[in-house]
């Protein structure tokens, strides 16, 4: 067994290697078209250092909630409430910060709780009822977009507290001697990452290939991971030359990065793609599927009430309108990040690289002057030419 | 008799692979000519080449039909010169009724309106014709499998068939169904219609063809004319396997010890009708190293028995008593069985056992995670080398253990279902049909993989609709019929007729205390 990947036959090297995994790596080939395109028609604005923090801090929520979005598609549901959940969220916090006049930490403790039990409520119906999720989550749509008209009595309240507002509008704080342009150690912190990141790649693929599993050919991982590094380092020096990393994009990475984990290597994230994959046989195995599928609710509603709050943060007020149509943002990100829509299929990366796609366009439609109305048209179809794609590539 | 459809000289490749070679086959009019051979050997290619699913020019050779050469474009073109082809997988509308289900595509209608009451009237004539005595309205989805079976067969009627193609029409059906379908094709002959039966059951091959034509690899090996030469199963078989297989079912010196599983008064009801009763208080035991068959038609509540046992995965108001070596278990659920060391390889594999879209790796694992990792997070080192332990011990033929169960052939999937429960290490394995859909080679590997079982010291329970099989690798078969245990045979002692008999005795004292019809297939839950 341990000579496997010796023994492969010589078309399953890197040619093979690609077409295998076709799906990321054209995912992430689109993205980066995508930018350079717009890099191009913007003349540079897309990547000028305020406009990639922007970047950051407009998608953050889209991406927070895209984590949850993508487990509760996997199990092979949806989840239409998300929206309406961050708005109430927001109004919610709005109401216990700034009439209330409760501490910060105490409220987002306590938002996430609620976000939480939201996900809790819907999920009992979907998982111990078999309810569609489509259904109940649609009543919740209704439900929390009119609770949170209810809990602001129809108006905006704001502003929040400073320390609050950081959550959104804040930077990680400046421990370095100042080195002019640059803020030093956001840099510091990239470059440490690039390089955890290459050398945690490679110390995996050398324990792969040591028990024979097959790896990607070695010029592929060097040059993967060149790129990988590069980008990485590029972005951060962009980042680093307005005002540093914002405070949220360590909240992203980490949740990222702990989803990541999560779905890759823990028993729970396989039994979740095993639900969505066959609930029957995944039952009949012994997996308790009720259950994850309930949690995937209750995750998603935490989820959801962490969007809202950063949602908040950004806008510094609660309005009734915040968080319309955010659900459709998600879904889209997830779909364009390769997640089936039967279940049991699609990735973290996928989803995160989606929302990407869905922020990069979004930005540079808005820079170029291009109206909503054909920004949506254009979103559309580029999520309908995403699936499209799948479709014709797992024909093949 | 004059031939009707002429195949001459047919090859078929994908992507390199040859998958049909120079293959002749001729079919006359009014013959049942069985077609058979290993999985892969052509069969369905074969199929799909007459019916039009491969448009000509994807295939060397020429089709002559009615004495002329043809060139079929899809499926409606052979289905406009009667050739119908009955799917394994049936075509049904479950929710639908048996009427609007067999004239789906070609309604009676006049300006777009369906006549429904021309269609009741055709409906009746067809299902008379093929002997199904049900109501046009009913669903599709409150008949069983031969049922489903025989409305297929009445659509092909109604469409004007002159050749039926029916590729495995009896692998999920009982004997006494599987009997019902064979009839009606004999009653088809007299009327001049031509039947190829595609069937892995050589004993019913035997009973109804006319000609049996042997593929393998892709090339026909042996045609042999039931009217002139004697119908020999060793010969069959031989030519299918190009193996001389002498026992078709492996040898095993039975070592028997104390009880493993006993199972007391136990008693299920149905999940959605509580009023019925499905398991009426039966008691049954397993003995370490025994393997115990359970005869029975379908519906006699073998797979609701099993199911109920294992986690309550069927079923509701379970009552009874388990022991495993002697201790009560909870089984309340199916990890708490799991845990107790019991094991379930359902009869479904495709919708109830294996997750197809995943690797074979992760089926393997999926019901023992645990194994393979340590607080939570998968070891997938440890994961791969007990996945490729199993993949080189069950000899699963694959590329690798990333390949998509989805890929693999009926009996590697098959292999894969009980790599996965004996990773769990049961005391108790229950197979549930282990050998369906699968071929002859493959299952004679599943039969030594039981044999392996019991001689380490396991309990193994199998569920079979195929009489043969139970005689050929049971120490005891046990019959069940109408959800009681009507019959017990120490495997040295039973006949296929034995068993039948038991069967039918208890279905005739039921029929005349009640006055009712035999249900049969009804229980597919």
């Amino acid at each position: 067994m341990t000579d496997k990947s010796v023994s492969l036959p010589e078309e399953r090297k890197a040619g093979g290697f690609i077409r295998n995994n076709l799906r990321t790596y054209g995912m992430l080939l689109s993205l980066l078209a995508i930018m350079l395109f717009f890099q191009a028609v913007t003349e540079g604005t897309l990547l000028q250092p305020l406009n990639l923090t922007n970047l950051v801090l407009q998608n953050s929520y889209i991406v927070i909630m895209a984590l949850g979005m993508l487990l509760v598609i996997v199990t092979g549901h949806i989840d239409l409430s998300v929206g309406s959940v961050a708005g109430f969220i927001g109004a919610v916090a709005a109401v216990l910060m700034v009439r209330f006049h409760i501490d910060f930490p105490l409220a987002v403790i306590a938002c996430l709780m609620v976000g939480a039990a939201i996900g809790a409520a819907q999920g009992y119906w979907v998982a111990y009822f078999g309810i569609p999720s489509f259904i109940v989550t649609l009543a919740g749509m209704l439900v929390f977009k009119g609770l949170a008209l209810a809990v602001l009595q129809g108006q905006s309240v704001g502003p929040f507290p400073p320390t609050f507002q950081k959550l959104s509008s804040g930077f990680i704080a400046e421990v370095l001697p100042d080195i002019g342009a640059i803020h030093p150690t956001s840099l510091l912190i990239g470059i440490v990452l690039a390089f955890a990141l290459v050398y945690a790649s490679a110390k995996m693929r050398a324990r792969e290939a040591s028990h024979g599993i097959e790896v990607e050919p070695y010029a592929l991982f060097v040059a993967k991971s060149l790129a990988l590094a590069g980008v990485v380092l590029y972005f951060t020096y962009l980042i680093a030359s307005y005002r540093g990393f914002p405070n949220v994009l360590v909240i992203m990475a980490a949740l990222i990065a702990l989803y990541g984990f999560v779905t890759r290597r823990t028993v729970i994230g396989r039994q979740i793609y095993a639900v969505g994959g066959n609930a029957k046989a995944a039952k009949l195995s012994g997996i308790k599927t009720e259950r994850l599928t309930f949690f995937t609710f209750v995750n998603m509603g935490a989820l959801a009430a962490l969007a809202g709050l950063v949602f908040a943060a950004r806008l510094n007020t609660a309005t009734p309108k915040a968080g319309t149509g955010f659900e459709l943002d998600v879904i889209a990100a997830c779909f364009i990040g390769g997640a089936s829509a039967y279940g049991g299929v699609g990735r973290v990366g996928g989803a995160v690289v989606g929302a990407m796609i869905m922020g990069v366009m979004n930005n540079g439609m808005s820079i170029l002057g291009i109206g909503i109305d054909y920004q949506q048209v254009i979103k559309g179809l580029v999520l309908l030419g995403a699936v499209c794609f799948d479709v014709y590539n797992q024909r093949r | 008799m004059t031939a009707m459809l002429e195949m001459r000289g047919v090859s078929k490749s994908f992507a390199g692979v040859r998958a049909l070679r120079d293959v002749n086959f001729t079919v006359e009019a009014g013959q049942i000519h069985a077609l058979v051979g290993e999985n892969g050997a052509g069969k369905s290619t074969l199929m799909k080449v007459l019916s039009g699913v491969y448009p000509a020019g994807q295939y060397e050779g020429t089709i002559i039909f009615d004495g002329e050469e043809r060139r079929f474009r899809d499926m409606h073109d052979t289905e406009r010169l009667g050739i119908i082809i009955i799917h394994q997988e049936l075509a049904l509308i479950p929710l639908m009724s048996i009427a609007e289900n067999i004239f789906l595509s070609h309604p009676p209608s006049q300006l777009g309106v369906i006549d429904r009451e021309e269609v009741y009237r055709r409906t009746r004539e067809l299902l008379a014709q093929v002997g199904l005595r049900e109501s046009p309205d009913t669903l599709i989805t409150d008949l069983g499998v031969g049922k489903q079976q025989l409305v297929e067969i009445a659509k092909a009627l109604s469409k004007k068939v002159r050749l039926l193609i029916l590729d495995e029409p009896t692998a999920s059906l009982n004997e006494a169904d599987s009997a019902a379908l064979l009839d009606r094709l004999i009653a088809f002959r007299e009327q001049g219609i031509a039947s190829i039966l595609i069937s892995h059951k050589l004993n019913e091959v035997a009973k109804v063809a006319d000609r049996i034509t042997v593929l393998r690899d892709g090339r026909t090996v042996d045609s042999i004319d039931c009217r002139t030469e004697p119908v020999e199963e060793d010969r069959i078989i031989r030519s299918m396997v190009d193996r001389d297989l002498a026992h078709r079912f492996p040898e095993r010196q039975a070592k028997i010890g104390e009880p493993v599983l006993v199972v007391e008064n136990w008693s299920v009801q149905h999940p959605l009708h509580p009023e019925r009763q499905v398991i009426k208080n039966v008691d049954f035991q397993v003995r370490r190293g025994e393997v115990v068959g359970i005869a029975g038609l379908m519906g006699a509540g073998r797979t609701e028995f099993a199911m109920s046992l294992f986690g309550r995965a069927w079923g509701k108001n379970i009552r009874g008593r388990v022991r495993l070596n002697g201790r009560d278990v909870d089984l309340s659920s199916v990890p708490a069985a799991i845990d107790a060391g019991l094991a379930y390889a359902t009869e479904d594999r495709k919708q109830l056992g294996l997750i197809l879209a995943d690797d074979i790796r992760k089926n393997i694992t999926l019901a023992s995670l645990t194994q393979v990792s340590s607080h939570g997070v998968i070891d997938d080192i440890a994961e791969l080398k007990a996945a490729s332990d199993y993949r080189n011990r069950m000899r699963i033929r694959s590329q690798d253990v990333y390949q998509e169960v989805g890929q693999l052939s009926g009996g590697n999937q098959q292999k894969i279902v009980l790599s996965k429960w004996l990773m769990t290490d049961p005391k108790v394995l229950i197979l549930d049909e282990p050998t369906r859909g699968i071929d002859v080679g493959a299952k004679y590997e599943i039969y030594t993989i039981i044999n392996g079982l019991a001689e380490a010291g396991k309990g193994v329970v199998v569920i079979s609709s195929e009489m043969a099989e139970l005689l050929g690798v049971c120490d005891r078969i046990c019959v069940m019929n109408d959800g009681a245990f009507v019959g017990e045979f120490a495997g040295s002692d039973a006949t296929q007729e034995k068993i039948m008999r038991a069967i039918m005795r208890n279905e005739r004292i039921k029929t005349g205390v009640q006055g009712s019809e035999t249900r049969v297939g009804e229980l597919q839950s």
